[in-house]
């Protein structure tokens, strides 16, 4: 190239390169932000996969002293009818001598008309401690509080589905549900 | 790569033209053919060649399953039952499959144990340990996304409690829970997703090993001594000979009797590494009484079952996916924790003993990983059975027994008069397995952080030879008496 054609590239306007350096690369990482969010937010869960995560149930088909088992967007869930004894052990528990004190009332949902059905217990079926499903009255185990058991590693659970003994730290969480009707209670996740 | 300058010469017309445009033979020939190699490399140093053949073999074998793989919670059981029936050969690739990744892990763990007896892990080839590691991790990820493909019962429940450890991440832990299974719970969506991983980290692994295997060709091959090559032309040419043919054949001999082992399991054991349990289709309502996982991670599993106590605001389960996830971490940093300026253990008497007291724990952390951690390994006295009653004042009694018998006829006898009675079993002492667990936890740390790190600066180790070649010769002896 001759002299003539260079010369007039020869003054560089520094403040301009930064510029546009500057902003070509926060382009860039907005870019590869904006991308970033939506290949993250991909593995989220999809739109029916949580509009399966409700259920309305019919506790009235459950026997006494029984229990039915369903799913829940993959999730165990316990509806148990509980009877009259279990429910007395259930309230007469000191409740300072629980590992995770709660009282039975605080672990049902008022039915509509505002008053407890204390028959009728919902939890969730998954130990505290790693997840596995304990086995109840369906099963022939209720453990040695008369609720369920985890046969994983040996939690036992109350009527009330409260830990009693062994290594898992929690109650069996009760759900979020609501009674529609005197036997159709709705469990959502 | 390496400085050492390449040896290779095109000769015919073709090979010349590539050369001068992908010199790719000139790089193979340099990497593997003329690639000055220690000449006292033992079989333990076999074990790298094992691993490609290995990874190989997980690559196509599983190429070839996805062929005929359904990755849906309704599909996948009944799918790989069809290819151990139906597909032809089909049980043959997936038993290669399924054993295969034993194979690895067993290789991959003689090669670890490998680097740390010679000291491999040290200056100048911390990078080289490091990649290994982020390997090791690679391959963890791989095998437990692969064993949830099958949807068994073992599919199932272990990827529950492993996702579960997730959740035991304060705070945040539930959301990326929820991320990974892309739901409330493991389910179609999760079954894919770990599908797809499952196909994309072997390629990933492929890509690991090229900078596993630049950043050995770099510094060169450790050796048995850990004395180095001397870099001189004559050093050189003393302490080494060509990768083709001493250690072609070397390997290739090794990898014939790995392939004979890995053989009699496929054909004539080809479950006994596995779990009856994941022949049964996965359910989510009823847990097999006792999860483990597949051998090779129990392990790390037992070191999460050991922490059963809390450290001040984090709880058992938080503690011990940390101490089981530190276990691994820990060997990131080993480079700069092994004070020692000594590579090879053959060397350092005392760092030795520890060495192989630290094999011997892993074993037996093994062995504590697959049993319940309640059992009792050495019983101290026998279980007696408590029965628990309501007295005549109404207050809580307890009458206790040695025989069964004895406990249920009084049991029945309270009973009758109308007094609830229950029998519970109480455990004599014992020494457990989960006691065993958390003894062998705290070796396998001290020996990272503690014994490692104190010992090279204490110890008092042997003279080194002055060369490969002198050790060779048999003159790393210590001369009997200044001969000069
Ligand atoms: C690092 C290499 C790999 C390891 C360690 C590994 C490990 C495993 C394991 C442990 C299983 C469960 C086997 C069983 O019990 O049935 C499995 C299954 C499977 N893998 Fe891999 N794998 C690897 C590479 C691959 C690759 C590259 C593919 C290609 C797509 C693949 C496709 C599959 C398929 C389709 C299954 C389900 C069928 C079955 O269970 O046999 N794998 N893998
Ligand atoms: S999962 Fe229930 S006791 Fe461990």
């Amino acid at each position: 190239m001759s002299d003539a054609q260079t010369k007039p590239h020869e003054t560089v306007d520094e403040d301009r390169r930064d510029f546009i350096h500057i902003a070509t690369a926060a382009t860039a990482v907005a870019g590869a932000g904006a991308l970033a969010y939506v290949f993250v937010d991909q593995m989220n869960a999809a739109s029916d996969t949580k509009a399966a995560s409700s259920l309305d149930v019919d506790v009235s088909k459950v026997p006494v002293g029984g229990e039915i088992r369903v799913l829940i967007g993959g999730k165990p869930f316990f509806i148990r009818h509980r009877t009259p004894a279990e429910i007395r052990a259930a309230q007469s528990v000191d409740l300072s001598s629980l590992p995770d004190p709660q009282s039975d009332e605080e672990r049902l949902v008022p039915m509509q008309s505002g008053e407890y059905n204390p028959a009728i217990l919902v939890t969730s079926g998954s130990c505290t401690h790693l997840g596995c499903v304990p086995v109840g009255p369906a099963q022939g185990n209720t453990g040695d509080f008369g609720g369920w058991y985890c046969p994983c590693h040996g939690s036992h659970y109350d009527t009330s589905g409260r830990i009693r003994r062994g290594p898992a730290p929690a109650n069996l969480p009760v759900p979020d549900y609501n009674w529609l009707s005197a036997a159709v209670i709705n469990i959502s996740l | 790569m390496s400085g050492h300058a390449s040896t290779y010469e095109p000769k015919t017309g073709f090979t010349k033209w590539l050369d001068s445009r992908l010199p790719v033979v000139r790089l193979a020939y340099d990497s593997f053919v003329d690639f000055p190699t220690p000449k006292n490399l033992n079989y333990w140093y076999t074990f790298g060649g094992i691993l490609a053949v290995c990874l190989m073999t997980q690559i196509l074998t599983g190429v070839v399953l996805a062929m005929h793989y359904t990755a849906t919670v309704d599909g996948a059981f009944a799918s790989v039952e069809r290819i151990m029936r139906d597909v032809p050969y089909g049980w043959l690739i997936r038993y290669i499959h399924s054993n295969g990744a034993s194979m690895f892990f067993l290789a991959v763990y003689i090669h670890m144990f490998r680097g740390l007896y010679y000291g491999s892990y040290k200056a100048p080839r911390e990078i080289l340990w490091i990649l290994g590691v982020v390997i090791f991790l690679l391959m963890m990820g791989t095998a437990f996304l692969g064993y949830v493909l099958p949807w068994g019962q073992m599919s199932y429940h272990g990827a529950n409690v492993i996702t579960g450890l997730i959740g035991a991440v304060p705070v945040i832990g539930d959301s990326i829970k929820a991320w990974l299974m892309g739901g409330p719970s493991i389910g179609n969506q999760t079954l894919q997703r770990f599908f797809s991983l499952h196909y994309l980290l072997p390629f990933m692994i492929a890509g690991v090993v090229i900078l596993h295997i630049w950043a050995l060709h770099v510094p060169g091959n450790n050796n048995p001594t850990g004395v180095e090559v001397r870099k001189d032309k004559e050093g050189l040419k003393q302490d080494t000979v060509p990768f083709h043919p001493y250690y072609t054949v070397k390997d290739g001999f090794a990898i014939v009797v790995f392939l004979i082992i890995f053989a009699a399991f496929v054909f004539y054991m080809p479950n006994v590494l596995g779990h009856a349990d994941n022949y049964i289709e996965a359910n989510p309502l009823v847990t097999p009484a006792h999860i483990v996982p597949e051998w090779y991670l129990l392990p790390f599993y037992a070191i999460l079952r050991a922490i059963t106590f809390n450290l001040g605001p984090i709880d058992a389960k938080l503690l011990g996916v940390i101490a089981m996830f530190g276990s691994i971490a820990v060997l990131f940093f080993l480079p700069w924790l092994d004070t020692s300026k000594v590579k090879s253990m053959r060397y350092r008497p005392v760092a030795r003993q520890f060495f192989f007291g630290f094999v011997v724990a892993g074993l037996l952390l093994g062995w504590c990983g697959a049993a319940n951690p309640d059992d009792p390994i050495i019983p101290m006295g026998s279980d007696k059975l408590v029965v628990s009653y309501t007295d005549a004042n109404g207050n809580e009694a307890t009458q206790t027994y040695e025989e069964y018998e004895a406990a249920a006829t009084f049991r029945e006898q309270k009973m009758s008069e109308g007094v609830e009675a229950i029998i519970a079993v109480e455990k004599a002492p014992a020494f457990r397995f989960v006691h065993l667990a958390q003894l062998l936890t705290l070796y396998y740390f001290a020996y990272f952080l503690v014994i490692l790190p104190l010992l090279g600066l204490r110890e008092n180790p042997k003279d080194e030879p002055a060369s490969i070649h002198k050790a060779v010769l048999g003159h790393d002896r210590a001369a009997p008496a200044p001969a000069e």
